[in-house]
């Protein structure tokens, strides 16, 4: 029988139906045609800042839960340091620190104003990008410095009994099965760091959130918006987790 | 089986006087033996005896304290650790050597994020450079030969124990290796499962493959060994003809460990 079908199921479409036709209905939407572009604007930001960040993040996530694992002592220390500083401190803090502490720091040297990097220091999103990536990294770097430790070490003995250089046994058994165990712990935190986008549009990153502060200053209607940028980061939100699952039933595991 | 002339065959391995310690306990304390090409050597003895530990010295996943261990001649190179102990000289020796010596582990050990079939052509292609279509082919008589044929898209996890063991064994074929070690093979396995894993190695020891076999299957290991070794607290206690040695062991030891396994 088709998921859908089951009663108690027709009566929860049923009454979400009757939600949407009520808000539809009762409240105003005649803002919507004249912010569509500014929406989409919008929901691109935040989409474009959850995919670099979570990509760039989990790319320095890797070597900092790696060398947690495999020392040496010293680099294991520097990267477990970084990721306590940064799951011990509120993202709020961190993109403010670095928005006006790096954000005045830079004008300050002639030889950065004068670079071709200045006229993108001068906007807000790369800042957004550094510190939302950083902070994905933080977590991300705990998460995969457990995953690296928990694949069996019998796995990685076959692999070096078989003569394969310590790259390769990285490369082709050690990270892809670490990967695999992190997934669904992966999937609760890419949803987590969607969740934390809309701090960005506290350093004037035009994103969903701020789209709907901007509606809100000029038409004065307050709850649809909002209604609708939930709606969306729920969307978001389900896309995000129907990816991870395809991922994760693609490969069971089962660890001895 | 081994030649006739043992004398005059090639040594495949050979291990002189190997000693190994973990702190302060000594598992081995002065071990040799010698394999020849051809030759079936299943290393049996009580728990704690040290016979894992003599058989992954043999590819260095142990390091030995002290003592040589040659391949068709060729001594691992070692040099001092700096406290007191030895490491391997030379990595890429060690290397190239364990391409040459395939192992088969009491958990099996393949890689669950693969499926059969790239466990078994994972070392042909990423570790002896073989092209895909010549490791795909090969792969698929040895999955054919060890009855998993059918399996092959299977997940390691979707797998009995047995079925796993086999496609380790095919795995371990691949690599078209010149000695093949087995460390307690079936000792993971339910009861039932046994008699599937030991047909397949018994079929390899028939087959003139050189094979160092630790085994607690005394029936197995006297019907396709052709030299027993019965080690004990870390020494070679006695060895010989499996029918000579089980018939009428000397030592007290053996005769008390026979006694206690059959």
């Amino acid at each position: 029988m088709n998921i859908w079908l089951k009663p108690h199921r027709i009566v929860l479409l049923l009454m979400a139906l009757a939600l949407v036709v009520y808000a539809g209905l009762s409240m105003q939407w005649d803002w919507v045609p004249r912010y569509s572009g500014l929406l989409l604007h919008g929901i691109w930001m935040t989409i474009a800042l959850l995919i670099t960040t979570c990509a760039l993040g989990f790319l320095l996530a890797v070597p900092l839960g790696l060398f947690q694992v495999t020392g040496p002592k010293p680099l294991a220390f520097a990267c477990r340091g970084f990721c306590t500083a940064i799951r011990g401190t509120p993202l709020l803090l961190q993109l403010w620190l670095i928005y006006f502490g790096l954000g005045s720091l830079f004008p300050q040297f002639p030889e950065i104003m004068d670079s071709f990097l200045w006229p993108y220091l001068r906007q807000a999103w790369p800042y957004a990008l550094l510190s939302l990536t950083l902070s994905f990294a933080g977590y991300e770097g705990e998460v995969m410095r457990g995953a690296f430790a928990g694949v069996p070490a019998g796995e990685l003995e076959a692999a070096h009994a078989y003569g394969m250089k310590r790259m390769t046994v990285l490369r082709r058994i050690w990270l892809p099965r670490a990967i695999l165990r992190a997934l669904p712990t992966l999937n609760g935190e890419v949803v987590l760091q969607l969740k934390s986008t809309p701090l960005v549009a506290t350093i004037t990153v035009v994103e969903s959130y701020a789209v709907t502060s901007t509606i809100r200053q000029e038409t004065f209607i307050i709850y649809e918006p909002l209604l609708l940028i939930s709606l969306i980061y729920m969307v978001l939100t389900a896309i995000s987790v129907v990816i991870f699952s395809y991922f994760e039933k693609k490969v069971p595991v089962h660890d001895v | 089986m081994a030649p006739a002339n043992r004398e005059d065959s090639v040594k495949a391995i050979e291990v002189i006087d190997l000693h190994k310690s973990f702190d302060s306990d000594e598992v081995l304390k002065g071990v040799s033996l010698e394999a020849r090409q051809g030759e079936v050597i299943a290393i049996i003895g009580g728990s704690g005896s040290g016979k894992s530990t003599l058989l992954r010295c043999i590819n260095m996943l142990e390091t030995p304290s002290s003592g040589t261990i040659k391949v068709n001649g060729e001594a691992i190179e070692m040099k001092s650790d700096g406290r007191g102990g030895q490491k391997p000289a030379n990595r890429q020796q060690v290397r190239r050597i364990r391409t040459r010596l395939a192992m088969v582990f009491q958990n099996f050990n393949l890689w669950q994020h693969m499926n059969l079939l790239d466990n078994v052509i994972e070392v042909p292609i990423h570790v002896l450079g073989r092209s895909r279509a010549e490791a795909l082919e090969y792969a698929d008589t040895l999955l054919k030969r060890v009855g998993l044929s059918e399996k092959r898209a299977a997940y390691p996890a979707f797998l009995s124990g047995g079925q796993q063991q086999r496609a380790a064994i095919a795995r371990a074929l691949a690599i078209q290796p010149e000695v093949l070690l087995f460390d307690e093979p079936t000792s993971a396995l339910d009861p039932e499962l046994i008699g599937e894993v030991l047909s397949v190695i018994g079929d390899l020891a028939r087959e003139g493959r050189t094979m160092i076999l630790v085994t607690h299957e005394m029936k197995f290991a006297r019907d396709v060994a052709d030299t027993i070794i019965f080690l004990n607290e870390g020494i070679i206690e006695e060895e010989g003809d499996p029918k000579a040695l089980f018939d009428a062991p000397k030592s007290e030891n053996l005769k008390r460990f026979i006694s206690s396994v059959t």
